[in-house]
C-alpha cells in the first residue's frame, strides 16, 4: 500500500499566485475550520487561550522579505502539501498508513492505520505534515476529498476550502496532469514553478512567481505639492516666506 | 532535529546489544572465546535483553504503541519497517542460539552456524536501522555515506566492549580471552575514524538547498528572511525539526564522545586485561559502561547537530 503508484489518472493540486496573495491567513483558517469540523477528529489545539498556544494547521502562511537586488519585496507564503508526484512521505509509512490515490494523485492518511512515527513528516522537506498532539496521528492537507467529491455541496463548494475562501483569488484547483486545463494553462502563462526542486520529489503544486515591477510603476513621478504664491503680497507675502523657510 | 530519548536510547541500546550478539557468534564459533558454551549462551541472552530493551524503547516514540504490529507490514518499501521485521528475524537464531548452549550439555558443532546466522542477522538489523536516516534526502547530514558505517562501527565497537566485559566476568578476570581484547580495540579504533571522518565530512559538505529555492526564487532572490512565522510559539514542526539547543555545546559535546566513547573504553581495557585480578574485570566492566555513554552522547549529536531543510522556512538560510 505504501509504494507509489506507477501514474496517476489525474495531478489535482494547488497553483498559488504569490503576486496578489495579501497574507490574510484567510485559507488557513477555512482550512482549519473545514477540517476540524469534517468526518475526521478536529485539528488539536493545545492551550489556545494559553501563553504557549500550539495546534495542528495544514497550511501556514509565512511572510518573507526577499532582496532580489532591486529594491526587495515582501513575500506572503502560505505552505502546505504540494502531493508531489514522488511522495517521499508515503514510502517510508511502516504501516501503509500514508498513501497516494490512482485516480487524482492526492496524498493522505489511513488514521486508522497511523501508529504516530513521525517519520512521514522527517521525510518532507516541505514541512507538509505535522503530527497531531490531540489524536496521536498524522495530519496533512486531503485537497478537501470531502469537498471536491461530494455532491451533497453545491458545485461552486466543491473545490478545496481554502481556494473557496481566498479574497484575492490568488489559489486556484485543479488537474495539472491535465496540460489545457485552466491551472495549467496559467502555470505556463506565468511561468509558475515548483518549491526546492532539487528535492526529486516532483511536487505537483505550482506557485506563481510575484510579477516584477514595471519601473514606471514604482517609481512613478513624485508631483510636487508647491502651489504658486508668486502673486502673494503684503502679510500673506511675509507668512510665505516665514513658514517657507 | 529533536533528539527523543526513546530514539538515542533504542538505536544506542539495540546497536551495542547487536554488536554483542555478532562478536559472541563469531568469536564462539571461532573457539576464541575461552567461555563455557552454557555462559555464551547466557551472555546472549544479557545481550537479547539489551537489544530488547532498545525496541521497547523505541515503541516510546509511537504514538500509538498499540498499532505497532502494524509497522511489519510495509517491508517492500519502508526503511522502518524492515528494521521491525529484521529485528524480529534476528531473535529466531538468536533465540534457538543460546537455548541450544544454555539447554545442551556437549552442544554439536553445527550450534556454532546459528551463532553465524545470528550474526549475520544482526549485521543486517544494525543496516536497516542506519537506512531509516541515510534514505532521508531531508537530513543532509544523515543522508550521505557515513550513516551506515558508523552505525555499524559504533555497534560493533559498543558490542565488542561488552563482549570483553562478559569475557572478564565469565573468567574471572584470570584468563582473559586476548582475542576478545584485540577485536574490541580494534573496533574502537575503527568506529571512531569512521565517527570523525563522518563529523568532518558534514563540516564540509555545501548546502544544496536554500531558504530562496525552498520558496520557489533560487536565482531571483538574492537573500531572503522570515518577516512574520505563520504562528507565534513553536509548532510541530519548529519544535520536532528546528531543534536548535545542542549546536551551541556541540563541540564540547565531541569531546565528551571522544573521552568517553573511546579513550576511557581503551585505557580501562587494556589495564583491566593487564592486572588480571578482580579490580581488572571492574575496569573492564567499566570500560564497556563507558562505551556505552559514549554511544549515547554520540547518537544525542547525531540527531540534534542534524538540520532538517524544513528549518529553511522558518530558521535557516541555507540546508
Amino acid at each position: 500500500m505504501t509504494m507509489l503508484p506507477a501514474s496517476t489518472e489525474k495531478k489535482l493540486g494547488l497553483v498559488i499566485d504569490l503576486d496578489i496573495c495579501v497574507g490574510c491567513h484567510a485559507c488557513a483558517v477555512a482550512c482549519k475550520s473545514w477540517n476540524s469540523t469534517g468526518t475526521a477528529a478536529p485539528l488539536s489545539d493545545i492551550t489556545p487561550y494559553g501563553a504557549e498556544a500550539t495546534g495542528t494547521w495544514l497550511n501556514r502562511i509565512h511572510s518573507f522579505e526577499v532582496d532580489d537586488g532591486e529594491g526587495g519585496f515582501t513575500l506572503h507564503f502560505p505552505r502546505s502539501c504540494l502531493h508531489c508526484d514522488d511522495a517521499p512521505c508515503v514510502p517510508v509509512c511502516p504501516t501503509g498508513a500514508s498513501y497516494k490515490r490512482e485516480k487524482d494523485g492526492i496524498v493522505l492518511v489511513d488514521e486508522d492505520l497511523c501508529i504516530g512515527c513521525g517519520l512521514c513528516a522527517w521525510s518532507c522537506p516541505y514541512g507538509a505534515r505535522e503530527l497531531d498532539d490531540g489524536t496521536g496521528t498524522m495530519k496533512k492537507c486531503t485537497l478537501c476529498v470531502d469537498r471536491i467529491d461530494n455532491d451533497d455541496l453545491e458545485e461552486i463548494d466543491r473545490v478545496p476550502a481554502c481556494v473557496r475562501t481566498c479574497p484575492t483569488s490568488a489559489r486556484h484547483f485543479g488537474d495539472l496532469g491535465d496540460p489545457n486545463s485552466e491551472v495549467s494553462l496559467l502555470v505556463a502563462a506565468r511561468d509558475g514553478v515548483a518549491l526546492m526542486p532539487e528535492s526529486g520529489a516532483k511536487p505537483v503544486n505550482r506557485y506563481l512567481p510575484p510579477r516584477s515591477r514595471h519601473p514606471e510603476r514604482s517609481s512613478a513621478p513624485v508631483r510636487t505639492p508647491v502651489e504658486d504664491t508668486s502673486g502673494a503680497s503684503g502679510f500673506l507675502a511675509w507668512l510665505d516666506r516665514a513658514l517657507s523657510d | 532535529m529533536h533528539p527523543a530519548v526513546s530514539i538515542v536510547l533504542f538505536t544506542s541500546l539495540s546497536g551495542a546489544g547487536y554488536g554483542a550478539l555478532i562478536w559472541l557468534g563469531l568469536l564462539h564459533g571461532l573457539g576464541l572465546l575461552n567461555l563455557p558454551p552454557v555462559l555464551v549462551g547466557v551472555f546472549a541472552v544479557v545481550a537479547m535483553v539489551l537489544v530488547g530493551m532498545g525496541l521497547v524503547s523505541s515503541t516510546f516514540h509511537l504514538r500509538h504503541p498499540e498499532r505497532a504490529w502494524r509497522a511489519l507490514s510495509q517491508w517492500r518499501s519502508s526503511w522502518l519497517s524492515r528494521e521491525g521485521v529484521m529485528a524480529l528475524i534476528t531473535y529466531v537464531p538468536a533465540v534457538l542460539f543460546a537455548g541450544a548452549l544454555i539447554s545442551i550439555d556437549e552442544p554439536p558443532a553445527y550450534i556454532l552456524i546459528l551463532g553465524y546466522v545470528t550474526a549475520a542477522c544482526a549485521v543486517v538489523t544494525i543496516i536497516c536501522t542506519a537506512m531509516i536516516y541515510r534514505s532521508l534526502w531531508t537530513v543532509p547530514q544523515w543522508h550521505n555515506s557515513w550513516t551506515v558505517p558508523c552505525f555499524l562501527a559504533i555497534g560493533l565497537a559498543g558490542g565488542a566492549l561488552i563482549v570483553c566485559a562478559f569475557v572478564a566476568v565469565g573468567t574471572g578476570g584470570s584468563d582473559f580471552a586476548p582475542a576478545a581484547g584485540f577485536v574490541a580495540l580494534a573496533a574502537l579504533v575503527v568506529a571512531v575514524l569512521v565517527k570523525l571522518g563522518a563529523w568532518r565530512a558534514c563540516a564540509r559538505a555545501k548546502p544544496e538547498s536554500t531558504l530562496a529555492s525552498a520558496i520557489g526564487m533560487p536565482r531571483r532572490a538574492k537573500s531572503a528572511r522570515l518577516l512574520e512565522s505563520p504562528n507565534s510559539s513553536q509548532n510541530y514542526l519548529q519544535k520536532e525539526m528546528a531543534f536548535r539547543i545542542a549546536r551551541k555545546h556541540a563541540l564540547k559535546l565531541r569531546r565528551v564522545t571522544l573521552v568517553l566513547g573511546f579513550v576511557m573504553p581503551v585505557l580501562l581495557l587494556i589495564i583491566g586485561v593487564l592486572l588480571a585480578s578482580w579490580f581488572g574485570t571492574f575496569l573492564i566492566l567499566l570500560a564497556a559502561g563507558s562505551g556505552l555513554a559514549g554511544t549515547l552522547v554520540e547518537r544525542w549529536l547525531f540527531f540534534a547537530e542534524a538540520t532538517h531543510k524544513v528549518s529553511l522556512y522558518y530558521v535557516t538560510e541555507a540546508v
